[in-house]
């Protein structure tokens, strides 16, 4: 499955540990949100992640004390028609300030990768869309009319000419 | 009214070439269906019964003289000669090939329109009153902000995959002309000592399970409208249900959650909004796009047009059409016109090509260039000179545009129905075509006055059965076309749902059975002055049940 961010095609050096599997001893690796908090919170001994992956219901918000540990944090977009990834997303960067790197995962459409770089999502694993296609969906749109985690500067500020 | 600078121009002008990616990838076979469903209803495309069908945006259901013709060539070079105008003030073509479509959106957008967001799980096209900008009770006109929403709500990257569909509508006036009470968001702008806001109503909705909306804050100043509409979106699109289509509107979350707690969600959303989240729009482009609603310079004019009552003295069709199609202007000496979309014997808000141009002709030459839509699907032209009036009825009454039933017992509001939709249940127009006949003399209909029926041929309601003073929903019995009658609905500032009186009919029967109701009222009314619903909310829904299903 490819994996696209800054521009390229680059290796996937993390590794996702599902739920109840056993936690490497090395390389980098991610973690479902609630044993991320378990690890964090001492519920469960183990290496502890700088890696973690939310799905729709999780709440970012909980994450903001860790938020200068972590490195990855996936958010999970198990069907393309399920948004909450993307108000997920502007939380994180535009509210707790996170600055690491944010990556989907999942059910990706190739004209959804737009919104995901504006809603502040910095790295697409996808199915179906190769690099090409992800740097063409970039580039399809050169404004924006509202203000957003990442992408062009809002028209009502060029035009106030600020 | 607003036009386009190079910022608005750029970004419908990259949408087309992106929908013209999208339909060739989907005409080579490298999109599926499946995956090519999401990116053609975001932009107005939807897979109907018989073809595909186009639903282009009309913003607050504003159209120019130039923008209604290019409709017009629309409907004459890709449709088969008509369009069809909708109940959110867009217009509609059911035969477009999928192919045409990026050269129909690319004359769009050579004209300042586009269909962007017009299906979807999105924020759909913004509407307003009809009458903004002329009418003689509006606060201010509300169609600035109605611009300033649609920018802002325009491919919002984070609010394009919702859990279902979101309607705005806006009124500026007491009387609701808007039906802010049955949308997703209604924005009732107010003034508070000197400041604008608006008073914000959240969670009404039609559809299955019809609700009026909750009243959510009395007064949100203007300069914070859009972070606090930013709040009850996010809260939305993170907790609306996402498990069941029929449970994903936002109405359901309200009701589900309580008025108090969704409040409070709301409020709390809101104030943790940072210093960097905050929209900030600068009063200089508040400015800018008030700018472009000025009124227009109308001329001045006596309160009394000696032509136009003497044209009434001699042509009691025109003086009747009077009566019914035109409403107070702020401007001494002129009118608004609803130009009616609902003569006999024609599908409800369809006009043909000609019909179009003709409108356009007339918006040009009397109405200042200012065409709007109106949710009963007619078209409106609000500022004609009284003076004018003779000569645009005789246009319009030559082009089978002369009906004199604003608001009146034949302006139906009208699903497409089974006859093109592939939701419905029941046919719509034909069963609404057979009701019009029965009230088709002209001064008997006057008699009845003002009374609004809607049809909608499935609980989907998109000919808005609730909120009809008689509604008329079409549902599928093992097979067999039925109806069933509500009354008392109505979509104004006193909103109220209609409610189901009785087993349903056979399409045969729903005639006789509305005109044996409106008959009792009639007989019972205090004086002709007492309207239809105001006669039935005095004396309650029991006896007009009885006299609906008086007969065998």
């Amino acid at each position: 499955m490819p994996l696209v961010k800054g521009g390229a095609e680059v290796d996937n050096g993390w590794t996702f540990v599902p739920d109840g599997a056993a936690l490497p001893e090395s390389g980098r690796f991610s973690v479902s949100f609630g044993r991320f908090l378990g690890l964090k919170q001492g519920q469960e001994n183990g290496p502890l992640p700088d890696g973690v992956r939310l799905g729709p219901a999780d709440d970012p918000a909980q994450l903001e004390p860790f938020l200068s540990e972590i490195v990855l944090i996936e958010v999970d977009f198990p069907r393309y028609t399920d948004g909450r990834g993307f108000s997920q997303a502007q939380l994180l960067r535009r509210r707790y300030g996170y600055s690491g790197e944010i990556r989907a995962v999942g059910h990706i459409l190739r004209d959804q990768i737009f919104y995901m770089h504006r809603s502040g999502i910095d790295a697409y694993e996808t199915r179906r869309a190769g690099l090409s296609e992800v740097l063409e969906a970039l580039a399809e749109f050169t404004e924006a009319y509202q203000p957003a985690a990442n992408g062009p500067a809002p028209i009502f500020r060029k035009r106030d000419g600020a | 009214m607003y036009r386009y600078d190079q910022f608005d121009a750029r970004i419908v002008n990259e949408r087309v070439a992106q929908f013209r990616g999208q339909v060739a990838r989907r005409l080579s076979g490298e999109l599926l269906e499946d995956e090519f469903k999401p990116l053609r209803l975001q932009n107005g495309v939807y897979l109907q019964l018989h073809a595909y069908m186009l639903r282009i945006a009309i913003p607050y259901g504003q159209l120019s003289p130039v923008q209604l013709r290019r409709l017009a060539e629309i409907a004459r070079d890709y449709d088969r000669g008509f369009g069809h105008f909708t109940t959110r003030q867009n217009i509609q073509f059911n035969w477009v090939a999928l192919k045409d479509i990026p050269d129909v959106l690319e004359k769009l957008a050579d004209v300042e329109m586009h269909a962007i967001q017009t299906s979807g799980n999105c924020i759909r096209n913004t509407t307003t009153d009809h009458f903004a900008g002329a009418a003689q009770d509006e606060l201010l006109d509300p169609r600035a902000w109605c611009e300033i929403i649609r920018q802002w709500s325009t491919f919002h990257p984070e609010f394009a995959f919702l859990p279902r569909k979101f309607k705005i509508a806006v009124t500026a006036a007491e009387h609701d002309r808007a039906a802010i009470r049955v949308h997703d968001v209604g924005l009732h702008i107010r003034q508070r000592e000197g400041q604008v806001g608006f008073e914000v109503h959240v969670g009404g909705g039609q559809g299955r399970t019809p609700h009026i909306a909750a009243l959510v804050n009395p007064f949100v100043p203007e300069t914070q409208i859009l972070d606090y509409l930013e709040a009850i979106m996010r809260v939305y699109n993170r907790y609306g249900r996402r498990d069941n289509k029929y449970k994903a509107r936002i109405k359901i979350l309200v009701s589900e959650l309580g008025e108090a707690e969704y409040i409070r969600q709301v409020e709390e959303e809101f104030a943790a909004q940072r210093p960097g989240e905050k929209i900030a729009l600068p009063a200089s482009e508040v400015a800018r796009i008030h700018a472009y609603f000025a009124p227009p310079q109308l001329a001045a004019k006596p309160a009394v047009s000696k032509s136009l009552e003497a044209a009434m003295a001699a042509d009691p069709a025109f003086a009747r059409w009077t009566r019914a199609n035109l409403h107070p202007h702020k401007v001494e000496g002129y009118a608004s016109v609803t130009v009616s979309l609902k003569p006999l014997g024609v599908a409800p808000g369809d006009a043909t090509d000609a019909q179009m141009m003709l409108v356009a002709d007339l918006g040009e030459q009397y109405g200042y260039g200012d065409i709007r839509v109106s949710h009963a699907q007619n078209l409106i032209l609000p500022h004609v000179a009284l003076d004018d009036l003779p000569a645009v009825y005789a246009s319009l009454d030559a082009a089978g545009l002369g009906a004199a039933n604003e608001s009146r017992i034949t302006d139906m509001i009208v699903c497409p129905g089974l006859d093109y939709c592939n939701l419905a249940n029941a046919r719509s127009i034909p069963v609404a075509l057979e009701v019009q006949k029965l009230f088709a003399d002209p001064a008997y209909e006057e008699d009845i006055g003002k009374l609004h029926i809607n049809v909608s041929g499935c609980i989907n309601a998109c000919g808005h059965h609730h909120v009809g003073h008689i509604g008329i929903l079409g549902v599928d019995k093992k097979g067999e076309e039925f109806y069933q009658i509500l009354l008392g609905g109505r979509a104004d500032e006193k909103a109220a749902l209609g409610e189901i009186v009785g087993p349903g009919l056979k399409a045969d029967d729903v005639p006789a059975a509305i005109h044996r109701v409106v008959e009792f009222y009639r007989a019972e009314r205090t004086s002709p002055a007492e309207k239809f619903i105001d006669t039935l909310e005095r004396l309650g829904h029991a006896r007009f049940q009885e006299a609906l299903y008086a007969a065998g």
